[in-house]
């Protein structure tokens, strides 16, 4: 009997391994394969057109102190790099204010969307196309919509007398950020909208009459019965949209290229990689990013599941 | 503790009206049972009643006020669902006070009120548990006495044991009967399709059909006089036998209908003669299932276990003061007394 049920166990490990390897060799040549090139690359002196050559070098693409006297000296690297730090700031900056926006958009979207309404089908495909049109495609459609002097929002703006100059939304400092991410909730607002949609039609709806019995107003009922059920969803999506974020690249690229406002951690490390010819410091940046996404998601997803948990015991 | 009063009320979809002019007085402190087939309209009364549907036509009164244009949480009714309905991150504790917390009581009026209805339940032990750490039987125990924490004037049941199986439904059947005991003056409104649950547990019963009232009275009226055909067929366990053909026709009926119960089976002699097609024991009654010549199918019980085999010639005689005698219409004639 218990030697049977071991025999059983064993062909089950060894028929779930057989259905994994597809999986693990696809992950090993896409994914750890590459990451692996580019950590080892961030410890070596390559180049573009180098790249086999490439010597160890230690840290020096982080941060090295050069002495230029008994007395003097100065840091160089990634680290002491004021440029370098901007740019995580920006990502941060970017990336916690566009989830937050997006969360809390597509929240109200998908409570609405929820709701039985005529033409309901409709609008809810109609709310993804933001989503469905490429990222490339509308930072353009943005960019021209931008444009400080044919830009339609100046236009609109200027005729409804919120501004008197045309402001150049995506080249000036002050405005570029706000732009990029204008152009970011606007497209991925109806992906949070569908993942928090998919959460509360999984809410029973007999919950709501009860509540209707227990004479709880709607917002109450939103706030205590609603919102606790949902919120395992909309911490994936928030995971999710914040992973997105963090390696944000393609907004920025088209919509405000070369902007020390705008400059996150990626375009950051491509400029490197490929504009200045400094391969080695631009896949320091590359790890240093994937560092920085690595702790910033293992953390979220410990906090939260900690947090469910309190709440559940 | 209120009369509960239905005038002319009727209930529409869009265009399809699903209820027809229903006129009901409930007693206070009555127990009532809607039976009735699968999408005849006892569920959208009864959430009618709670509010939790617009009552299209008529009036709805509750302790002689109405309550058409009343909120649910201000009629003073309380409803346990079908499916429990209860929040699944609340304890059972949190349950069943979320409506008290609602009704601004204090904290130790709730907790009085919630270990009362605990201890009433038996569920005591479960106060700290979630929903799902409970068993079907368990949940519906919390709903009930959620539904009792509330201190209702009327109790609505939306057939509450549907979803247990067999041995649990019987118990907490009797549960809810022992509990309409306790709670003297509260009035009960419950619906099934199960009219064994009918029988056993109402003071009255409604049976509706199509949208419409087809007969109001005590579950003996019922059984001993049906107002229709339909009533006839749909109250009694097993099903009356509705005859058609020249038995009906002799009688100047287009229906004969005499229950299993109420005939009588012998091996010599008898009105009727047949060959047995089945026989189901279940142990207290023999069902045997006979096929008559000039009559047709004919189900009898006979009391015990009877060692009648398949093929075997019977004679049946039925009761004929038990007989009842309908129109094609379904209407009945008046009770035929033979001598
Ligand atoms: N929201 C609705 N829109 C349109 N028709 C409805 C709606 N709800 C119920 N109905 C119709 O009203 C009728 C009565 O439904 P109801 O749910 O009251 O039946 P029921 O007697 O409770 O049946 P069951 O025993 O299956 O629960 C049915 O014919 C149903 O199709
Ligand atoms: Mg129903």
């Amino acid at each position: 009997m218990g030697k049977s049920r071991s025999l059983l166990s064993r062909t089950r490990t060894r028929s779930a391994w057989l259905v994994l390897l597809p999986m693990l060799v696809t992950l090993f040549v896409v994914a750890a394969w590459p990451l692996g090139r580019t950590i080892w690359f961030s410890f070596t002196d390559a180049s573009l057109d180098l790249m086999a050559d490439a010597q160890f070098v230690g840290i020096r693409n982080y941060l090295e102190y050069v002495k230029f006297g008994d007395e003097d000296g100065q840091y160089y690297g990634l680290l002491a790099d004021a440029r370098w730090w901007r740019s995580v700031w920006n990502t941060i900056y970017f990336a916690v204010v566009s989830v937050s926006f997006e969360t809390l958009f597509g929240l109200v979207i998908a409570l609405v969307l929820n709701q039985q309404f005529r033409g309901r089908g409709l609008v809810r495909a109609a709310v993804l196309i933001p989503w469905a049109i490429p990222t490339i495609v509308s930072a353009k459609m943005w960019a021209w919509m931008m444009h400080d002097q044919f830009g339609i929002l100046n236009d609109m703006f200027q005729r409804l007398g919120l501004i008197s100059e045309p402001v150049a939304w995506t080249a000036s400092p002050d405005t570029a950020m706000i732009a990029v991410m204008i152009v970011d909730i606007w497209k991925t607002t109806p992906f949070m909208a569908l993942l928090i949609l998919a959460g509360l039609q999984m809410v029973p709806q007999d919950i709501y009459e009860a509540a209707k019995l227990d004479g709880v107003p709607a917002f109450r009922t939103f706030r205590r019965v609603t919102l606790p059920l949902i919120l395992p969803a909309i911490l994936v999506a928030v995971v999710f949209r914040t992973l997105d974020a963090l390696r944000v690249f393609d907004i920025i690229y088209v919509l405000t290229p070369n902007t020390d406002a705008t400059r996150t951690m990626s375009v950051y490390a491509r400029e490197n990689l490929f504009d200045y010819d400094q391969f080695a410091y631009g896949s320091a940046a590359s790890t240093l990013l994937f560092l920085v996404i690595a702790v910033i998601t293992i953390t979220f997803i410990m906090a939260t599941r900690m947090d469910l948990e309190g709440k559940r015991s | 503790m209120a009369k509960v009063e239905l005038v002319n009320v009727s209930k529409s979809y869009g265009d399809v009206e699903v209820l027809h002019d229903i006129n009901l007085a409930l007693e206070e402190g009555e127990f009532v049972v809607f039976v009735g087939p699968s999408g005849c309209g006892k569920s959208t009364l009864l959430r009618m009643i709670a509010g939790l549907e617009d009552i299209t036509g008529g009036e709805l009164l509750i302790g002689g006020e109405p309550m058409n244009d009343v909120l649910p949480a201000k009629r003073g009714i309380s409803m346990v669902f079908q499916s429990y309905a209860l929040y699944p991150h609340m304890t059972v504790f949190e349950n069943m006070a979320f409506g008290l917390e609602q009704a601004k009581l204090s904290k130790p009026e709730i907790r009085e009120r919630v270990n009362k209805a605990a201890t009433m339940l038996q569920i005591e032990p479960l106060l700290d548990r979630k929903p799902k750490q409970l068993s079907g039987g368990q949940r519906q125990r919390v709903a009930i006495g959620r539904a009792i924490t509330r201190d209702p004037r009327v109790f609505l049941f939306d057939e509450p044991l549907s979803n247990l199986d067999a041995a649990l439904r019987v118990d907490t059947r009797l549960e809810i009967a022992s509990l309409h005991e306790r709670l003297t003056g509260t009035t009960m409104i419950y619906v099934t399709h199960d009219q064994v649950e009918a029988m056993t547990l109402a003071d009255r019963i409604v049976v509706l059909n199509g949208g419409v009232i087809e007969q109001v009275g005590t579950p003996m009226d019922l059984y001993e006089n049906p107002a229709s055909q339909f009533v006839a067929g749909f109250i009694g366990s097993p099903k009356m036998n509705l005859l058609t053909g020249p038995v009906a026709e002799n009688e100047g009926a287009a229906t004969y209908g005499i229950r299993p119960e109420h005939i009588r089976f012998s091996r010599d002699e008898g009105l009727w003669i047949g060959r047995v097609v089945l026989t189901e024991r279940l142990g207290s009654d023999t069902f045997v299932h006979v096929k008559t010549e000039g009559v047709g199918m004919v189900n009898v019980r006979i009391e015990g276990r009877a060692d009648i085999e398949q093929g075997e010639t019977v004679h049946l005689t039925p009761d004929a003061r038990s007989v009842h005698l309908f129109y094609a219409d379904g209407t009945p004639l008046s009770r035929k007394f033979m001598q």
